[in-house]
């Protein structure tokens, strides 16, 4: 194995060498997180809104006063019944309407509690929660303020609902797509144009008639970008914990366990489309084409699984990233244990050995 | 006007490495002139330059009455090129091939189906119209590319190493398609790293260093250097070359 | 001991034929060249016997190892140098004789004394990238690389084309030396006028070998008388004896034309010559059209 020295040194050389590359790969993941990032958290204002107050008294006015004022939200409609809200989100009227019903400040009052109700067109979680966030905070300073004069301390509780995409989910699942994104389109485009570069240069003639193994030059075709996507997941860990405050709740060991085995899947998967492809171009369609697009579909990416039709859904089982992407979101978001993303783990290292084997198999000993 | 190429002290240098060294010639219309230098000696750089592809340092040149500096769309019009590297679009059947080219040089639509019938009836290639170009043996190729090249009537012919690699049955074809070319007026400057083919010229130059060394009919060259080949002429020539660079 | 034996070797490509049942041996320590023009089929020749691309029919063994079964045992053994410059342009001179070094388990020093003198010539190059070369430094470079393992045989595909004629001779001054070393040398070529340098040669021309033997062999067995005319005009004295029904072929041949008759009796004192190969080769090779 002393051999496979300078085979790495040789692979390091090259991707080194080509400068222009090199930064679109350490730059790129920076970006992307930031432009996800900011495009979906940025400060939301002027959300158009409408209020349907059925209680029609001083506390539920004066809330209403508040919110008006807030540089967040302009009032649009007062509605008169509820049957009016579902017409007015389907025109896109309004974004977010707040309900006060008959007993709102009755409850408050006497039960010292009382239920407000947010509806938020929830098709973006995130602008959803943020401004559901904005009204409750409203509110809460109303009560205050209604506190002050009162001995008995009273207390509202936002009753959200949401339409259109009621689970929610979390304003920061993009991070984890983002990482599935990035590894695919680094690891697996890159490395799948790398052994088709030496078949078009004519390189591979020489190596061939020569007694290297073709292990060797796999491992050493995978190792630059094994380091580069590692330098990436890190990147973008750094960026999305420092920069855009994602938390990261679960163990880091593990979070970065399942990154390296993930790495695998994606780089043996460019490894089988360069065994297979004639020419760089052939292998970027293989890989950025038919492999990635449906990747960044259905893999959860961007739209919800679960609302796939049933076919999709199967094929969706199929793309690595869909399990890397639901790990990621266990782990780092809703910070579980190890164990619960044992089936994950168990699915990637299964695709790892399957492409790995497959590609070996498919290197060709001629020409 | 008679002379259809005027080189006049023309240098170009590529930062401090000057590819193309102080170089004067004169090219009669209907010659044909053999080009010839080691790798490396400048031959490129000074038919670029000719061909209006790269603006000189110093110095000036017409290639059929147009300056190379000013008129470089003009000069495009009225030349031909053809090299081993790249004659003709592969993955092109013959006729596509004619007709692309033929459109290119901005002939009339009406024109270019006789004109190709006609072309590829003195070629004796009627029967592979509908061949694509990478099925044709080399030798046809470089042939048929020939053909395209003076298609247009260009005034002048540039032809890089056209014969590289062809049999020697089709490289002799070549050349007489080449005196033919020459006979009806068409100035064709050629190069090649076939000595022997330089006896075909009615003058060669022999380039060393970016500079020309020798520039002469075939005879006087041999008479001069005392020598019964250009083959040896050019050894003992580029022999003395000092730099190594492509 | 020979060093190769091509058995029937044919090869085609879809329909096309690219090989048609080639043989022939080379002796250990010979010089052999591969004399034909490009699309003749050298290169396909050239894959099949560094194990690179079967054969569809026919055996070639190598220092008595089949290039099929034994292809691991071969690939030690050899050294090639393709037909189009096959080192990586990114990386420098030393770096890339390192690699290949490395490719066979050695190091630049332990062979060094194989490669010095071709070599050494470009040494002074060595951090330079090889895309950045000249084109006789390349060859000097790829060339250095097929051999640094110590290759028992080398195969080289077209080494001097696009070459001038400069760098062509030193080439080919650079094998003899290599020969005098032991190591049997394949070369091909598409320039007539090298195949004198070799010891023996096979004409090559549509997949086909036309006759193998030493260069002054083939001369000999030219049949016919060959002479040589001169005139001014050639194109003018070409059209002539084209018109003479006595002259059975005429070639150009630089400032003369070659021309064989039909009745050598009335050869109306034109100046007999001594053939060459490329004289050879035209007699043999049916024209194209």
């Amino acid at each position: 194995m002393k051999k496979l020295f300078p085979f790495i040194k040789k692979e390091f050389l090259h991707v080194l060498r080509d400068t222009w590359t090199m930064m679109i790969i350490l730059v790129l993941p920076v970006v992307m997180m930031l432009l996800f990032g900011y495009a979906v958290t940025n400060e939301i204002r002027d959300t158009n809104i409408g209020v349907l107050d059925l209680s029609k008294d001083n506390i539920s006015a004066s809330i209403i006063e508040r919110v008006q004022q807030s540089e967040y939200f302009t009032l649009k409609h007062n509605y008169n019944s509820y049957h009016e809200i579902e017409p007015s989100f389907r025109k896109s009227e309004v974004g977010l309407v707040v309900v006060f019903d008959e007993d709102f400040s009755n409850n408050l009052l006497h039960k010292g509690k009382a239920e407000l109700q947010i509806v938020a067109d929830a098709t973006d979680p995130n602008t959803a929660k943020t401004l559901v966030n904005y009204i409750s905070s409203i509110a809460a300073q109303s009560l205050m303020e209604l506190n002050k004069n009162n001995p008995k301390p009273m207390q509202i509780t936002p009753e959200l609902k949401l339409l259109y995409n009621p689970l929610m989910k979390s304003s920061y699942n993009f991070v984890p797509a983002v990482m599935g994104f990035i590894v695919i389109l680094i690891c697996t485009m890159m490395t799948s144009i790398t052994i088709v570069r030496e078949k078009e240069r004519g390189t591979i003639e020489m190596l061939l008639v020569s007694p290297t193994k073709p292990i060797m030059i796999i491992i050493s075709k995978l190792s630059p970008f094994f380091v580069v996507s590692i330098i990436n997941i890190i990147t973008i860990f750094l960026v999305s914990y420092f920069i855009m405050n994602v938390p990261v709740l679960g163990n880091i060991f593990v979070i970065g366990g399942v990154s390296l085995i993930f790495l695998l899947v994606a780089l043996s998967l460019g490894l089988l489309f360069s065994t297979i492809a004639h020419s760089q171009l052939e292998a970027l369609l293989y890989s950025g084409m038919i492999f990635l697009m449906p990747t960044t579909l259905l893999s959860g990416m961007l739209f919800p699984i679960e609302s796939m039709p049933l076919f999709l859904q199967a094929i969706a089982q199929a793309m690595p990233a869909k399990w890397f992407i639901d790990a990621m979101r266990k782990l780092m978001i809703m910070g579980v244990d190890a164990k619960y993303v044992l089936k994950e783990v168990l699915v990637l290292t299964f695709m790892a050995i399957t492409f790995m084997t497959i590609s070996l198999k498919l290197f060709k000993k001629r020409l | 006007m008679d002379k259809a190429i005027v080189v006049n002290n023309l240098t170009k240098r590529f930062g401090n490495f000057t590819a193309v060294d102080n170089i004067s010639f004169e090219v009669e219309k209907g010659e044909v002139f053999g080009f010839l230098g080691a790798n490396g000696a400048g031959k490129t750089t000074a038919m670029r330059m000719l061909c209006g592809l790269v603006k000189p340092t110093l110095g000036e040149a017409t290639v059929a009455g147009f300056d190379i500096r000013r008129q470089s769309e003009k000069i495009k019009k009225n030349i031909g090129y053809m090299s081993q590297k790249f004659a003709l679009y592969e993955d092109l059947k013959v006729w596509e091939n004619i007709k692309l080219f033929a459109g290119i040089y901005g002939i009339k639509r009406k024109e270019i189906i006789p004109k190709t019938n006609e072309l590829l009836a003195e070629l004796g290639f009627e029967s592979e119209r509908n061949t694509y170009v990478k099925e044709l043996p080399l030798g046809w190729r470089q042939k048929l590319a020939f053909s395209v090249a003076i298609f247009h009537e260009p005034k002048v012919l540039f032809l890089d190493e056209p014969t590289g690699g062809v049999d020697p049955i089709t490289r002799r074809q070549f050349w007489e398609m080449i005196a033919q070319t020459a006979e009806r007026g068409i100035t064709v400057f050629v190069t090649t790293h076939y000595m022997d083919e330089a006896e075909y010229c009615n003058r060669v130059s022999i380039m060393v260093d970016g500079k020309i060394e020798a520039l002469d009919t075939p005879r006087a060259l041999k008479e001069r250097f005392n020598s019964n080949s250009i083959d040896d002429i050019f050894y003992q020539l580029a022999r003395k070359a000092q730099r190594q660079a492509d | 001991m020979k060093s190769l034996i091509v058995n029937n070797v044919s090869k085609s490509y879809k329909r096309k034929s690219a090989l048609k049942d080639i043989s022939f041996e080379v002796e250990k320590g010979e010089l052999f060249g591969v004399i034909g023009p490009d699309g003749a089929g050298k290169s396909t020749l050239f894959r099949i016997m560094t194990t690179l691309i079967l054969a569809d029919k026919g055996e070639v063994k190598i220092e008595g190892y089949d290039v099929v079964k034994d292809y691991k045992k071969i690939r030690n053994i050899v050294g090639y140098m393709p037909g189009r410059f096959s080192l990586y342009q990114d990386l420098t001179v030393r770096e890339n004789i390192e690699f290949f070094a490395a490719v066979f388990n050695t190091t630049v020093e332990e062979n060094y004394h194989l490669v010095k003198d071709i070599y050494s010539q470009i040494e002074p190059f060595e951090k330079r990238k090889a895309g950045a070369l000249s084109g006789g430094m390349k060859q000097k470079l790829a060339l250095s690389c097929a051999l640094i393992h110590k290759p028992e045989v080398l195969f080289l595909d077209e080494p001097t084309t696009g070459v001038d004629p400069i760098s062509r001779k030193e080439f080919w001054n650079m094998l003899k030396n290599l020969q005098e070393k032991g190591i049997t040398i394949i070369v091909s070529t598409p320039y007539m006028d090298e195949a004198t340098l070799c010891n023996r040669i096979a004409l090559i021309n549509e997949g086909e070998f036309m006759d193998i033997n030493t260069p002054q062999e083939l001369i000999r067995k030219f049949p016919k008388k060959l002479y040589s005319l001169n005139s001014d005009n050639l194109l003018n004295l070409m059209n002539i004896l084209r018109e003479d029904p006595n002259v059975e072929t005429s070639f150009s041949f630089g400032h003369s034309i070659h021309v064989t008759l039909n009745d050598e009796t009335k050869h109306n004192g034109y100046q007999e010559i001594e053939p060459s190969i490329e004289d050879y080769f035209m007699r043999l090779s049916k024209p194209q059209n």
